[in-house]
């Protein structure tokens, strides 16, 4: 730990039993980027979903509004420490758009506009774990925050809810993404403070 | 920290007793870090202020000027609740790039400096340590503000201009210009760049400090009023005002 | 928008990792070929890591982690990094 600065408590923040070891809560919503944020307009964004026999499934921004859509209400947890309580959301659930796929696969990776990419076990995008979400807030989402859609899987560290999402590719191999390669854990749980290599 | 002077309404220098302090470079920074009792911690960089100390001052003496900004975590900490005898925990000096010497070997060279808001405190380091030196390169500084309530050292940099060693110091106000201005408010153009800097034929070594998009913005009009982009060594501050 | 910051801050992080200074040394860009300092990369601070962008054609040129007892570097997107060493 480094020197006490006397005086200081940073931006507001409480520790709580109801969040994971290490965890702050804040009452803003920290915005990190890895990069420059991407500007997709609705007219042209597409998502698809990519099996491992190499079918694509897509919807454009119409198609997608569609679907039944849900009013998820989460914890999020940021592996910079910072967690957020009771955020809510609107999106289409992995479950709706995955049950016209026909798939074996046991991984999946996310890709962002921009190049971004994290990577999950399939099992942890279904049952209701997993949204791709387009509203926080009861506004459409910031493209700061990742909108026009991210993903949202609130009980994986936050760096796994890809911002400005294009699609999802599912494998039989699992492939480490951006921050996974880097150092970061490649499942990270944070009720298990899975942040590095090793945790 | 020993002392502390105000610099504006929202600015101060901090001057930090920094024993064993190896030494710095005209335009070096420090990394600043806070750490709360529960362990909770942030860093944030600062430009020194101070030329490199001249070795007689015991314990040597390092200066930051901040701004706070409205929405900072840790600016308004250093300019409201750090104060005489807190410690203060730094890493550095940091940087080889954006740094003048008055010993290299270009150093009777013209040095044109360009500073928007905050990127003057760098600047100034520089600025001191030429007088420290007894250097006579010939300098410039064009120095963008909103207003001169923003301005910082201004008492010292017209003193420093009146010593007649070849420091010049030209102001451009972008939103409200004082009385008996010349210029009306408005952005550092190229017309000012022109006017109050150095001809690309002098080439001059050029630093230039503040928002990102002032420094790019600025960069721009020196390589297309022709100086070499080689020349010019840039510090970006990113977005003034906005969340660290 | 210009929310990014420069190579000058990496001189801190990596500065940890290397006896001398980092932001002085020159890097090529291993898509577009451009050589620079590193001072001179756009930095996006603000992330789980650092991470620098060519400011000629935006590639990835470095990343860095910080955990609290390890540090990563990835230097894949450059050719190579020249340092200057003093001389002995």
């Amino acid at each position: 730990m480094g020197i006490v600065s006397p005086g200081f408590s940073g931006r507001r923040r409480d520790a709580n039993e109801k969040l994971p070891p290490g965890q702050y809560l804040v009452t803003d919503f920290p915005v990190l980027s890895a990069g420059p944020t991407p500007r997709v307009d609705t007219g042209r964004w597409e998502f698809s979903i990519t099996t491992e026999t190499g079918k694509v499934h897509r919807w454009d921004w119409a198609a997608f509004q569609a679907l039944p859509i849900e009013e998820p209400t989460v914890d999020i947890h940021c592996v910079t420490k910072w967690s957020k309580l009771g955020t809510h959301w609107r999106g289409v659930s992995l479950d709706t758009l995955l049950a016209g796929v026909d798939t074996s696969a046991g991984f999946a990776v996310a890709h962002s506009y921009g190049g971004y990419t994290t990577n999950l076990p399939l099992a942890d995008l279904v049952d209701g774990q997993a949204w791709v979400a387009f509203g926080f807030g009861g506004e459409p989402l910031e493209a700061e925050h990742g909108g026009p859609a991210r993903l949202l899987v609130p009980h994986l560290y936050f760096w796994k809810s890809a911002k400005w999402l294009q699609g999802i590719t599912l494998s039989d191999h699992d492939e480490p993404g951006f921050w996974e390669s880097l150092g970061y854990h490649n499942y990270g749980d944070p009720w298990r403070e899975q942040r590095y290599w090793g945790d | 920290m020993a002392a502390t002077r105000e610099e504006t309404a929202t600015a101060r220098t901090i001057v930090l007793d920094v024993p064993g302090w190896p030494g710095h470079l005209a335009g070096q920074h420090v990394d600043v870090r806070l750490t709360a009792p529960d362990g909770y911690s942030t860093e944030r960089s600062y430009s020194i202020a101070s030329a490199p100390p001249d070795g007689g001052a015991d314990p040597p003496v390092v200066e930051l000027t901040v701004q706070r900004l409205p929405d900072g975590e840790v600016s308004p900490y250093l300019t409201q609740t750090l104060a005489v005898g807190y410690p203060l925990e730094l890493r550095g000096p940091v940087g080889g790039w954006f740094v003048w010497n008055p010993d290299g070997p270009a150093s009777t060279r013209p040095v044109l400096l360009v500073a928007g808001g905050s990127g003057v405190v760098p600047l100034m380091a520089i600025i001191r340590e030429r007088a420290a030196a007894g250097s006579h390169a010939p300098f410039k500084l064009i120095y963008s503000v909103r207003d001169s309530g923003a301005l910082l050292y201004a008492g010292e940099l017209t003193q420093r201009e009146q010593a007649g060693d070849g420091l010049e110091v030209s102001y451009v106000y972008t939103r409200t210009a004082p009385p008996g201005s010349s210029q009306p408010a408005g952005r550092l153009n190229a017309a000012t760049l022109a006017s109050a800097g150095w001809p690309p034929e002098e080439s001059p070594a050029v630093f230039v400090c503040g928002p990102t998009g002032f420094v790019e913005a600025v960069a721009d009009l020196l390589v297309r009023a022709g100086h070499g982009a080689g020349a010019i060594k840039t510090e970006r501050f990113g977005p003034s005002g906005g969340k660290p | 928008m210009s929310d990014y910051m420069d190579g000058n801050m990496l001189g801190g992080k990596l500065g940890e990792l290397f006896t001398m200074d980092v932001t002085s040394a020159m890097l090529t860009c291993v898509s577009c070929g451009a050589s620079m300092a590193i001072a001179q990369a756009r930095v996006y601070p603000h992330a789980p890591g650092m991470v620098a962008y060519c400011p000629n054609c935006g590639a990835v040129l470095l990343r860095l982690v910080r955990g609290p007892d390890r540090a990563w570097l990835d230097l894949r997107g450059v050719t190579c990094l020249q340092l200057a060493v003093p001389l002995s």
